[in-house]
């Protein structure tokens, strides 16, 4: 299988771009492309289809294979395929890109085109991909010549995984795919120009630690750069955490870079986050910010972000350096490279805190912990969303699930009440804010991990977004589990609505819901349903005992609220703990963010 | 970190970048979709035996928005080398405008004398008419446009700024 020897023409066999495809994706390590076939794409389905190494997974929409993708490249570190006809195959996926743009997931598209002789005709299904995708990948081709399409298709792989990882479209028009042309294998591709920096400068490094050692309210802020360097860069950021004492907070896209159960661990941080992460954010004297971003949903308002702290920043991606957040040192470079160096530095300079400070530290961010942020006030007649992701996590902990969630308030309760002790157990949309990313990415995640607890926390207005993907769960036979907290609105929106709109719910009410225990059942799978706090564990248990795939319809509070909360525009200080809280827009700046 | 001007700042930025069809809309899109401005753009292939072409854009921002556009710049993958001429050291800019008059009698021989005096060449002459073609700082140009358009300016062409660092080093 393996063609290394065909660099030079001599030895290489002429094979049609469809061949060269599979052979590329196989080379590359690929073993599973999420697609939907078309017109433009049949030559390659029928590559597909000739041989049986490369296997080929049918989402139901387009959309739904991106983020399947996205659910397999996030689970395993891998890059993801997806394969999809032109035009509205192509479109259909935008999302999803940008999805994969927006939280750094590297994933390859291969897109149909029509014949180069039919491009901007305005040919049946065709679309200016390239041009639409182009904003929202992180580099797009269109194979004009077989002859290029073995060395693209290797780039464009080089390009999704390395530095800041992301996601690559490939547009192949239907002649190519059909023409004959020479195949190079992937050691025979360098890309002429695209070398992201992966070691980071020795003197900053030397200077961060100096930085660090002298702190006496130190703080670790660590995202999602740390979980695409890879499971090592988890590790070597506990090591660093254990070795200096130091509590450490992640953001969304961050969790499981660190053990969610370790008692340094202080919570998300964010509009949603614990009070003792962002009040240790505000009051920090050097934050070591590494591969996060100073998300929006992270600072609050700017002006008011972590003033009393001297800030390092270590990213693969320069641009996020300075961004929107002024650091005093920036590292550029990988995580994991960088983490090692630092370590090392650390070590060999016989580093040590100042304990009396640390200790101090450490009481002051015990007394925040003590006002138990994500308490909830338990009823016993009707379902709290929080007390049935408490259960559904002490119920499933010990099997360590794979979590996949839609956009709203069941994914901020999601990562509140679940604690990731392993990086890649958790696929969330975090960027882009995706309703209906949770089925299709627990599809990928499933595939990926055939025998492993996969759930999709679900709201029942995301999860409809993309619903007819269950018949994919259906034909694969994949247990996915989707545990829908059912509050009959678009809780997210609704609760806004009653924050900063008067409680006016404009069309936040999700009115004419189907049955989701019978829509289970006409997708092939197991529906179950609970009303009752009592029922919470007899559900989750039943749903644990079923090998089938299963939705669980659990009807909870339709009025509660997500806290904490960090109003838009607020400071991490202006942080609301509860019901109790009278919240409102800081200020009227604060009311137009989003 | 201690507070950097907020002022805006106007610089002249060298990119090298592949010559291939996209370039230009992955770079102006760039500009468009994080509302970084272009006061001028220019675009040719400068190695061809390597396909490479240089751009050469005029933008305008605050210190920390041009820091932004040299990293976005730098992060895209057909980009090679992204140099701030205006940082670098000293480095010369250069315009060139074609500019059509039409005009007789005494404005006719005023704008020729005036194009004499700003080195401006005619390209192209009829009885009613010069195309003049001045080459020089923007503001050069500035200046003799203004005084055109009194004369009969008609028509205006100009290529934006292309840049270079003065001294021996190449980019």
């Amino acid at each position: 299988m393996r063609g290394r020897a065909t660099g030079g023409m001599e030895a290489s066999v002429e094979l049609t771009g469809a061949e060269i495809i599979v052979k590329a994706l196989l080379d590359q390590g690929a073993d599973v492309v999420f697609g939907y076939p078309g017109g433009a794409v049949l030559p390659i389905y029928d590559a597909i289809f000739k041989q049986n190494q490369l296997r080929h997974i049918l989402v139901r929409h387009e959309q739904g294979a991106a983020h399947a993708a996205e659910g397999y490249a996030r689970s395993t570190g891998k890059v993801g395929v997806i394969l999809v006809t032109s035009g509205p195959g192509a479109t259909n996926t935008v999302t999803g890109l940008t999805d994969a743009l927006m939280d750094s997931i590297p994933i390859v598209c291969l897109t149909g085109q029509v014949p180069t002789h039919l491009i901007g005709n305005d040919a049946f299904q065709e679309a200016d991909t390239v041009g639409i995708t182009r904003p929202c990948t992180k580099h797009n081709y269109l194979v004009r010549d077989v002859k290029d399409l073995a060395r693209v298709l290797h780039e464009a792989f080089y390009v999704a995984r390395s530095g800041r990882p992301g996601p690559v479209v490939v547009d192949i028009p239907k002649d190519v795919a059909l023409a004959k042309g020479p195949y190079i294998g992937p050691a025979d591709v360098k890309h002429r120009s695209y070398r992201p920096q992966v070691k980071g400068d020795a003197a900053k490094i030397k200077a961060a630690v100096a930085m660090f050692a002298a702190a006496k309210r130190p703080l670790i802020y660590a995202g999602g750069g740390v979980i695409n360097s890879g499971p090592k860069a988890a590790k070597l950021l506990t090591d660093f955490a254990r070795v200096t004492g130091v509590p450490i907070t992640n953001t969304l896209m961050g969790l499981g870079a660190y053990p969610g159960t370790d008692p340094q661990f202080i919570g998300m941080l964010g509009m949603h986050g614990t009070y003792e992460a962002n009040l240790a954010m505000a009051e920090c004297d050097v934050m070591l910010n590494v591969g996060a971003r100073f998300d929006d949903r992270v600072t609050g308002r700017l002006d008011s972000f972590a003033k009393k702290s001297r800030k390092i920043h270590i990213d693969i991606d320069p641009s996020s350096i300075n961004k929107t957040v002024l650091v005093d040192l920036g590292i550029v470079g990988d995580a994991a490279t960088v983490l090692e160096d630092l370590i090392k530095v650390w070590k060999a300079g016989r580093h040590r805190l100042d304990q009396k400070a640390l200790k101090a530290w450490w009481k002051q961010i015990a007394q925040w912990r003590a006002r138990d942020c994500l308490r909830y006030r338990m009823d016993d007649k009707v379902i709290k969303p929080q007390y049935a992701l408490q259960r559904l996590y002490e119920m499933t902990k010990a099997r360590e699930p794979f979590i996949t969630t839609e956009v709203g308030q069941h994914q901020m309760w999601a990562a509140q009440f679940f604690k990731f002790n392993k990086p890649n157990r958790w696929m969330t949309s975090g960027g882009l804010g995706t309703m209906g990313y949770g089925l299709p990415a627990a599809i990928g995640v499933q595939i990926a991990h055939p025998d492993a607890l996969v759930i999709d926390v679900a709201g029942e207005a995301s999860v409809l977004m993309n619903i007819q993907e269950m018949s994919t769960i259906a034909q694969y036979r994949l247990p996915v589990k989707v545990f829908i907290l059912n509050n009959e609105y678009m809780g997210m929106v609704r609760q806004w609505q009653e924050f900063f709109h008067g409680g006016r719910y404009a069309e936040s009410y999700m009115d004419s819901l189907p049955d989701f225990v019978k829509l289970a059942e006409s997708f092939h799978a197991v529906g179950l349903r609970a009303t009752r706090p009592d029922e919470v564990d007899g559900l989750i248990e039943e749903m644990l005992r079923i090998n089938r795939p299963v939705i669980a319809d659990v009807m909870v509070d339709k009025t509660e609220n997500v806290f904490p909360m960090i109003p838009a525009g607020a400071a991490h200080y202006e942080m609301k703990l509860g019901p109790e809280d009278h919240v409102a827009p800081a200020t009227e700046d604060g009311m137009v963010l989003v | 970190m201690a507070g950097l001007a907020s002022t805006n700042e106007r610089h002249t930025i060298g990119v090298v970048v592949d010559n291939e069809a996209g370039v230009l809309a992955r770079v102006i899109g760039l500009f468009s979709g994080r509302g970084y401005n272009i006061d001028s753009l220019t675009v040719a292939e400068v190695d061809p035996a390597n396909a490479l072409s240089r751009i050469t854009v005029v933008t305008t921002g605050t210190p920390q928005i041009i820091e932004q556009i040299k990293a976005q710049l730098e992060r895209l993958v057909v980009v090679h080398r992204v140099n701030d001429l205006t940082t670098g050291g000293p480095h010369v800019e250069r315009e060139l405008a074609l500019v059509k008059v039409v005009a007789s009698g005494n404005r006719r021989v005023e704008s020729l004398r005036i194009a004499d005096i700003f080195r401006a060449r005619v390209v192209d002459s009829t009885t009613k008419s010069f195309v003049f073609e001045v080459t020089g700082t923007s503001e050069k140009l500035n200046a003799f446009i203004s005084l055109m358009e009194p004369l009969g300016l008609v028509e205006l062409s100009r290529t934006g700024i292309v840049a270079i660092a003065r001294g021996t080093t190449g980019l």
